[in-house]
């Protein structure tokens, strides 16, 4: 019988590989979100939103993760934008080498912005470091205001929570402080924009958040990614 | 779900460590999984066995040993366990806390022959 202490990180391979993506975003100087979610918090409708308020002049790809169908890309393609769809055919997740593939589809030397919309998952994607720069989370008014205290590690890893479908909260029993409140209990430092993607409304800050981001990198052509590493 | 794909890489990492030293069949795995990763024991073994078809897993025992969370205030240094998630220091209430276990996911060891 031999005993060997090996010592292996489980997702060593998807560290390697989000470390390739990170230093090629680096190069270019391209700005990357890693767009997470439960099914059905309006991910998609958001990413729409967020394209008819970005400038003409700032070029944005988008990567669409989606278990089997392609209905999300073909709604983003509407927008005029380069969209590469990922089937991750039954994986709950995205993960590095996945998104490293759909690279080579997209005109990357052009992009200033790529938005990564993960598949609709609160648990699985906190765990795949894609190479992006920062987390963003999509947690809608109708989900129930208990999911950042169930689901942690998304929260504290996320620089931003859009909280949507705030048009809904005359008629849920959700509050909206208290949600808040429990968003900053899991991460201090994250920075929450309510919007509601039906009406149109609470974009603007989110927005300029983001052209803010684009044009930091941009400018030194390097990383601000501030999530706690993947080792500990 | 993602214990499957998480299993998956383990059994590669083991595939490859077994080959680099002439290991023919492994008899037991230990992995180290953080609470803060959601990765289900109970998941984890369910997927395990789906690797047994293969000769090298056939008689594998895999043991998981769970590590709880754990933070360290940035500015008292005080240590502790949070409860419910909550990331502030209970000593003095500072937000600055680094999370300083729990997200382990990492094989141990193994055996074999």
């Amino acid at each position: 019988m031999v005993k060997v202490r090996i010592a292996a990180p489980v997702l060593q391979e998807n560290s390697a590989a989000a470390a390739e993506n990170r230093s090629l975003f680096q190069e270019l100087g391209l700005f990357v979100v890693n767009l997470m979610s439960s099914p059905g918090s309006g991910k998609t409708s958001i990413l729409e939103r967020t394209l008819s308020h970005l400038p003409a002049d700032l070029k944005v790809g988008v990567i669409e993760g989606d278990i089997y169908t392609t209905k999300d890309a073909e709604r983003v393609a509407a927008h005029g934008v380069p969209v590469v769809q990922i089937n991750t055919a039954g994986a709950c997740h995205l993960d590095a080498r996945m998104v490293k593939a759909a690279l080579e589809d997209l005109p990357l030397k052009e992009l200033d912005l790529l938005l990564v919309e993960n598949v609709g998952n609160l648990i699985c994607p906190a765990e795949f470091d894609l190479g992006e720069d920062a987390r963003v989370v999509v947690l809608s008014v109708t989900e129930g205001a208990d999911k950042p205290l169930k689901y942690p590690l998304v929260f504290r890893l996320a620089a931003v929570a859009l909280v949507n479908k705030t048009d809904l909260l005359p008629y849920t029993d959700c509050d909206l402080d208290a949600l808040c409140r429990d968003l900053r209990v899991v991460n201090p430092e994250l920075t929450i924009f309510p919007v509601s993607a039906r009406l149109d409304t609470g974009f603007a800050p989110w927005v300029k958040w983001l052209r803010e981001r684009v044009r930091i990198k941009k400018g030194r052509g390097g990383g601000s990614h501030e999530q706690e590493s993947a080792g500990i | 779900m993602h214990e499957l794909s998480l299993i998956e890489s383990v059994a590669r990492l083991l595939k490859r460590s077994a080959a680099e030293n002439g290991i023919k069949r492994i008899t037991r795995v230990c992995l180290v999984v953080g609470k803060l990763t959601m990765a289900l024991p109970e998941a984890l073994q369910f997927a395990f066995e789906t690797l047994k078809k293969d000769e090298l897993f056939r008689e594998a025992v895999l043991e998981i040993r769970e590590e709880p969370v754990s933070c360290q205030c940035q500015q008292c240094q005080h240590s502790f366990t949070p409860e419910d998630f909550e990331f502030w220091c209970p000593s003095c209430g500072s937000p600055q806390v680094k999370i300083t276990g729990g997200r382990e996911l990492y094989i141990e060891f193994y055996e074999g022959e």
